[in-house]
């Protein structure tokens, strides 16, 4: 059923596919990573503004997907990277900001006490105690969101975009299944395995959390 | 951009677009009908699979899989796999791609659903339950009288997050040829009509909403301890 021959002659498209699906993703979870930030230190800063700020990104997350490409077609065009990236980058805001504003609010008092009595700055205190304990928080969130990208990834194509579910529109306009599961997979494929990546990441980044459980 | 958003008014109030098979209402009925369809079946077979595996408190490792391998398969490669498939086998009694699109929202629809009925009656404090059994309540009294009630909050917001997700997915039916209302997303990306694909994606959205409120509605009426919370409070 499966048609080998197809995929083994076209592993130079499979390969610059798996690469455009990656950016694309890598592009959406960056952006949405580094506006999520913005947003979550707005968040500590004033609390009165984290209400509004979760109200705001949980309305974009319950917009369906291709509703948002639709609403972006009239600014961007029908076939912008960026109609593909704001839609992606506007779903990755709630998870994010919830998690790292969760994550930094964890760290307990009395640890962020010692390193002020320590004479270390609001800003060092940020950077070098919040952030690090955050970080398993964070990660996490990360990877929701980019399991979630990878797999929003595949409906680019309709504005145009690559990656895998260029594949999937062609495997449907031709009726071929072989192409169509190449995109599926590769797509399932991509999301476990950035997903495992990003937890080999956080047990790297956070060796005092493995001493302890030696 | 004033402008664009006028052309989608118009687009709204013109009579062409309200008859016939492009017409507004039968896109809606078929839309409808099949989130509906999909959402049915995926509800007679989850939730009796997940209230028996929470009753006897098995399969917690299946639940948070299921959860994460539901997140990562793309629905519309799905219903690009089952497309070439269904019609192996010439179910002709549907429009092309009804099967193909049922299929994957079928698939959609059953992780959200498994996971808030399995955790609603798995997360009932043991105390109730043992306290009913030793008011000599058999196991099957014991989930009709007492886990399922307690549960059913949870079971249904499980539905209604199934059936919002479904509703806004089912749009993809539009490109494996059954129609729906991404038909007008999928006719205008081709025919390059911004107005038309716009006016598809709100057609979209507001059904989403739609269902999210009247899912919403039933879930607070049919709450047997909906008067009890409002007197706790």
């Amino acid at each position: 059923m499966i048609d080998w021959g197809w995929i083994a002659s076209n592993l130079d498209d499979i390969w610059e596919a798996t690469l455009q699906h990656l950016f694309h993703s890598v592009l959406a979870v960056g952006i949405g990573l580094v506006v999520s930030f913005a947003l979550s230190l707005v968040a500590l800063r004033w609390k009165a503004a984290y209400g509004p700020i979760t109200w705001v990104t949980g309305v974009l997350y319950t917009i369906p997907s291709i509703a948002l490409f639709t609403f972006l077609v009239p600014v961007f065009g029908l076939t912008s990277i960026w109609t593909a990236q704001v839609a992606l980058v506007s779903y990755t805001l709630l998870i994010l900001v919830r998690n790292i504003v969760a994550g930094i609010r964890s760290v307990p008092d009395h640890v962020v006490e010692a390193s002020r009595g320590m004479g270390m700055t609001e800003a060092r205190i940020f950077r070098e105690v919040q952030l690090p304990l955050a970080l398993p928080a964070i990660i996490a969130g990360v990877r929701v969101a980019a399991v979630t990208t990878i797999g929003l990834v595949t409906l680019t194509v309709i504005v145009g975009q690559g990656g895998y579910g260029l594949f999937i529109l062609r495997g449907i306009g031709r009726r071929f299944l072989t192409e169509a599961l190449v995109g599926t997979v590769g797509a399932v494929l991509m999301a476990v395995v950035v997903d495992r990546a990003l937890v080999a990441l956080e047990r790297a980044a956070t060796p005092w959390a493995r001493r302890r459980a030696a | 951009m004033i402008d664009f958003l006028g052309q989608v008014w118009d687009w709204f109030g013109d009579p062409a677009n309200w008859t016939g098979n492009r017409g507004l209402p039968g896109l809606l009925r078929s839309h409808v009908f099949l989130s509906a369809v999909s959402v049915a079946t995926a509800a007679v077979v989850a939730l009796p699979v997940a209230v028996w595996l929470g009753h006897t408190r098995r399969g917690g490792a299946l639940a948070v899989s299921l959860v994460n391998v539901g997140r990562a398969i793309p629905s519309f490669g799905l219903i690009g796999v089952f497309f070439p498939l269904t019609l192996m086998f010439e179910p002709t009694s549907r429009p092309l791609g009804f099967w193909a699109t049922f299929i994957a929202m079928v698939a959609l629809a059953m992780p959200p659903m498994f996971v808030n009925a399995y955790t609603g009656i798995r997360e009932i404090d043991p105390a109730l339950t043992e306290a009913a059994r030793g008011m000599g309540m058999t196991g099957r009294q014991v989930l009709t009288g007492v886990e399922l009630p307690l549960a059913l909050p949870l079971v249904m917001a499980g539905i209604r997050n199934a059936a919002v997700a479904v509703v806004a997915t089912v749009t993809l039916s539009a490109w494996v040829g059954c129609s729906s209302l991404g038909t007008y997303v999928f006719v205008g990306f081709a025919q390059r009509d911004r107005v038309m694909v716009f006016a598809g994606g709100l057609a979209v959205a507001l059904l989403s909403i739609v269902t999210e409120l009247t899912l919403g509605g039933v879930e607070r009426l049919v709450d047997p301890l909906r008067p009890m919370r409002r007197r706790r409070r």
